[in-house]
């Protein structure tokens, strides 16, 4: 268990350097997973490059939703747009650095949901993006 | 008899509390408001009959049918005893809980009620209780009111009266609620309902396994429970109506069983309460009911329902020390041992996965009443739920797995 509840993943929860909104982002999304009530929203805004200059997030959840997010964003930063939907399901548990149960996966991948959804444009996410 | 219930007896009898859990701890399970683990008398019960006497039901002219119909209809009856029904006829075996409130609602309020008319719920339902009806408001025009939950997690009684002012043709409540705990007063609130001419639904799946309950007593018309939570098998709950109301209903689904006759123009249904029960039943789960039905019976439900009741009042107790969370619903007087729980400092999920990494076993979510949660403004709450095998002991070491809690997120 000391090892599910990693520094890591304690001090992005705790600490996450990723928690903001933008007024005017280039791209925005949000989901929840009504199972357990987590709910993540995610902006993006792209330089002049067409890459990710910052993103942030607001929301409430686990720590392994709140950390999976605030990993990610900054992952994401610097990355064309075709670079963000590459990201898989692997980059997040890489990210992670732990295993999780199907429960708990679903947290994890939230975060990479939202993103993708607001990168492809889409109205409605699907789990099919984070496979 | 006893008057007091030896848990660790108690124990024994539930051959799965022996179980080790994540290398060698023992398991504590603090969820049975989801489902009751079961005693080894409700096992034995349905291998028997498995072994010894299992064929179909109803109509078959060998040994084997004769003994499985005589053993499914002994069951009824039991039941039926169980919870103070005037006759066997009047208990109908469906899947579950949820089966037998969408069975009223389709059988009964579908025919009955009318676009326009009210049905009245409460804000502190279970899903299973409010989204039948949602689905017959949406196909029929009844409208549903529900009455608010004060923040003490009691019902809000005297918004009651005033909603029963709207002539609801419907009053559907639980006894106890899943998530607060609170048990509600079925009798008075009964009568009341009754004086504007409201046909009255109990959904009693967490009251039934904890004290004794009489709907004749009760004066209820309606009268939900699952076995599942009663220490018996899945698959199998039971609807209570009053004969004359049952009489007046439609039939649920088509099949056989529920028939009399049957020509290519048309069938002719059969009696109470095997109307309601169209094809193979649940044999062996229904067997498996009446055995534990008969083993809370011998412990004694009064019994159990003291010990949940002193247990409940130990852990609020408790938890009270505990000055980072704060529990939902009424104190001890007003509830049964269902203690759910809310904190910023960690999310319900991480709360429940270190407590299973303890050993702990407890729930993490909206427990299936998100209106309820909402309602508090929560998303989601931990969730610790008791029964007859829980001890003192399990709810110290909740306590102490709750500090580590702390520790990890403080």
């Amino acid at each position: 268990m000391d090892d599910f509840y990693r520094e890591i993943i304690l001090d992005h929860y705790k600490n996450p350097e990723h928690r903001g909104q933008f007024e005017n982002s280039d791209f925005s999304f949000e989901d929840e997973n009504p199972l357990c009530g987590d709910f993540i929203h995610i902006d993006i805004c792209m330089d002049d490059e067409e890459r990710v200059k910052e993103a942030v997030f607001h929301g409430h959840g686990c720590a392994i939703s709140m950390a999976s997010a605030d990993l990610l964003l900054e992952k994401i930063r610097g990355k064309n747009l075709e670079e963000v939907k590459k990201l898989s399901k692997q980059d997040i548990l890489d990210l992670l650095g732990i295993e999780l149960s199907p429960v708990r996966l679903k947290c994890a991948l939230l975060p990479l949901k939202v993103v993708k959804a607001a990168v492809y444009q889409l109205k409605e996410a699907n789990d099919k993006l984070v496979e | 008899m006893n008057t007091q219930l030896s848990s660790t007896e108690i124990k024994n009898d539930f051959p799965i509390l022996n179980r080790m859990v994540h290398g060698g701890k023992t398991l504590i399970y603090l969820d049975s408001a989801a489902t009751s683990q079961k005693p080894v008398h409700v096992i034995k019960a349905m291998d028997d009959f498995y072994r010894h006497s299992y064929a179909n039901i109803h109509r078959g002219i060998h040994v084997l049918a004769e003994e499985a119909t005589q053993l499914y209809e002994m069951s009824r009856v039991k039941v039926a005893n169980f919870i103070g029904a005037r006759s066997p006829r009047e208990i109908v075996f469906t899947r579950n809980a949820t089966e037998a409130i969408n069975l009223v609602a389709y059988a009964w309020a579908r025919k009955m009620l009318n676009s326009g008319e009210f049905i009245l719920l409460t804000e502190m339902e279970h899903h299973s209780n409010i989204v039948p009806w949602q689905m017959l408001s949406e196909e029929r025009g009844i409208k549903i009111d529900f009455v608010p939950v004060l923040d003490d997690g009691l019902l809000d009684l005297s918004k009651y009266k005033e909603l029963l002012d709207k002539k609801p043709r419907l009053v559907s409540f639980t006894h106890m609620s899943n998530v607060l705990g609170t048990i509600n007063p079925v009798k008075p609130m009964t009568e009341m309902a009754h004086r504007v001419g409201a046909v009255v639904l109990i959904d009693g799946a967490q009251a039934v396994p904890h004290f004794p309950v009489n709907v004749n007593y009760l004066e209820v018309d309606f009268y939900a429970f699952s076995a599942h939570k009663m220490c018996g098998p899945t698959g199998i709950g039971v609807l209570f109506g009053k004969e004359s109301l049952l009489e007046s209903m439609s039939p649920f689904l088509g099949g056989g069983d529920m028939i009399r006759r049957v020509s290519l123009e048309n069938f002719q249904p059969n009696e109470i309460p095997h109307k309601f029960e169209a094809g193979t039943p649940p044999i062996a789960e229904a067997i498996g009911f009446g055995a534990a039905v008969d083993y809370l019976n011998e412990v004694g439900l009064q019994i159990i329902n003291d010990h949940e009741h002193e247990l409940t009042h130990y852990a609020l107790d408790c938890l009270s020390q505990l000055k980072w969370l704060h529990v939902l619903g009424p104190s001890h007087e007003y509830k049964g041992g269902v203690i759910s729980f809310a904190t910023d400092v960690a999310h319900p999920h991480d709360i429940a996965q270190i407590l299973d990494s303890e050993g702990i076993a407890v729930r993490a979510g909206h427990h299936c009443a998100m209106p309820l949660h909402q309602r508090f403004g929560l998303p989601s709450s931990t969730r610790a739920s008791l029964y007859l095998y829980n001890t003192r002991e399990d709810i110290d070491q909740l306590i102490i797995a709750l500090q580590k809690v702390k520790d990890i997120f403080g």
